[in-house]
């Protein structure tokens, strides 16, 4: 069972609009403060690395219902040029754009499951789940 | 043919203004009409069938003039430019079908009235279009100035200190006149101590953060320190989670406890005075 919304990646503005819905969420679902920042902070540079890398696509917020265990799946999905390497991208400080290196590994850190599955040439699809504790 | 068209409006006018409110009251995704007063419906009525009628009868600058006053009007009014649209588009509809009824239009000379109806109706909706563009960008425009005045400014606080309090979303573009801002303030007001304050920023992703480090490297070189103010709890939790290494800052909780800090730097600070 799920419930989902979404908000396409156009411009760096749909950005905020994409943690906008991904703090609403959060918050109806019973998620404390700590755990809303998580979750905004992970969409962010979700949406952000498609702005950068992929130009467009979309995140997607779904409302997750397991086991009777409640959570927010986040899908971050573009048809970029897709992740070369993504051992390489996951280790710590590894960046291509000057940055600080620390978001993918550090988006895995933040949520409870994560999984990346990119083609290189067609695209990339990241899906992040936290769990209501 | 414009004559003809002209004076079956102005002939039957009453008719087509019902008939016209009945159809624009039947769309049902426009509240429009539903949250207007009544007068306030047949005095915009009446309105836009006199700019209809006008573009018939009136030359294209007089008819351009009440256009523009139209358009401004219902922009300012929250009509939405699907509803302009649809109402342009069913006002030619009962125009034709009335005339057709009356016998003005048949077979013989159809082609010609559609043709005639279409030249109509197609630049008065290009017009409403480009009024309405028109509108939104200066909208957002002024918007985006209004929000570049309130984006990032030093103020001086004490003799040498300095703060820039950040409040709401960093993008690029923000983060560029962060960093101007805060290197022409630093020199213009000999600041030694500059508290950046992020208590307003919602989010401080790998992004900001990197903004803010470059924008801290830059005081020093500069001749300044910075210090980071404002992490809420949340934003602290997430900073360490994302592995985010602010070793090299002096950060605080609170705006308040920063500027005492500040004032330790440069061997200051504030005391209670007893009356005598």
């Amino acid at each position: 069972m799920s419930d989902q919304s979404s908000v396409e990646i156009l411009t760096e503005w749909d950005i905020v609009a994409a943690r906008q819905l991904g703090r609403n969420v959060a918050k109806e679902l019973g998620f404390g403060t700590v755990d809303q920042a998580r979750i905004t902070t992970a969409i962010s540079e979700l949406a952000r690395n498609i702005y950068l890398y992929a130009g467009q696509g979309r995140i997607e917020i779904q409302q997750l219902a397991e086991n009777g265990m409640k959570g927010i799946l986040i899908i971050a999905a573009d048809s970029g040029p897709g992740i070369p390497d993504v051992r390489k991208v996951m280790e710590d400080g590894f960046t291509t754009s000057g940055g600080l290196g620390a978001g993918l590994p550090g988006v895995k850190r933040l949520m409870d499951d994560f999984k990346i599955e990119t083609i290189q040439g067609e695209g990339t699809d990241i899906r992040a789940t936290k769990w209501l504790r | 043919m414009n004559k003809q068209m002209a004076t079956y409006i102005q002939e039957n006018m009453t008719d087509i203004i019902a008939d016209w409110q009945q159809k624009m009251r039947d769309e049902k995704d426009e509240p429009s009409f539903q949250v207007m007063s009544e007068e306030m419906v047949n005095q915009t009525s009446r309105e836009f069938a006199g700019l209809m009628t006008s573009s018939l009868l009136e030359s294209y600058q007089i008819y351009e003039n009440r256009l523009r006053d139209f358009a401004e009007k219902v922009v300012r009014l929250g009509w939405s430019i699907t509803f302009m649209t649809k109402a342009i588009d069913h006002f030619a509809e009962i125009v034709y079908e009335g005339m057709r009824k009356v016998g003005t239009i048949h077979p013989d000379n159809m082609d010609g009235f559609i043709h005639e109806f279409a030249n109509w109706a197609q630049p008065i909706r290009n017009s409403m279009i480009h009024t309405y563009s028109k509108a939104w960008e200066r909208t957002v425009s002024l918007q985006k100035i209004a929000l570049q005045e309130l984006s990032a400014s030093l103020i001086p606080v004490f003799d040498k200190v300095s703060v820039m309090p950040l409040v709401g979303t960093i993008d690029t573009e923000r983060a560029k006149l962060i960093m101007e801002n805060l290197l022409d303030g630093v020199v213009k007001h000999r600041a030694e101590v500059v508290l950046l304050d992020i208590t307003g920023v919602p989010v401080v992703d790998t992004m900001v953060a990197h903004h803010i480090i470059q924008a801290a490297d830059a005081v020093r070189l500069v001749g300044a320190k910075c210090m980071l103010v404002g992490i809420r709890p949340e934003i602290a939790q997430t900073i360490v989670t994302l592995g985010i290494n602010l070793n090299d800052f002096t950060t605080t909780s609170t705006l308040q406890r920063g500027v005492e800090q500040a004032l330790a730097w440069t061997n200051r600070k504030i005391v209670e005075v007893e009356e005598v």
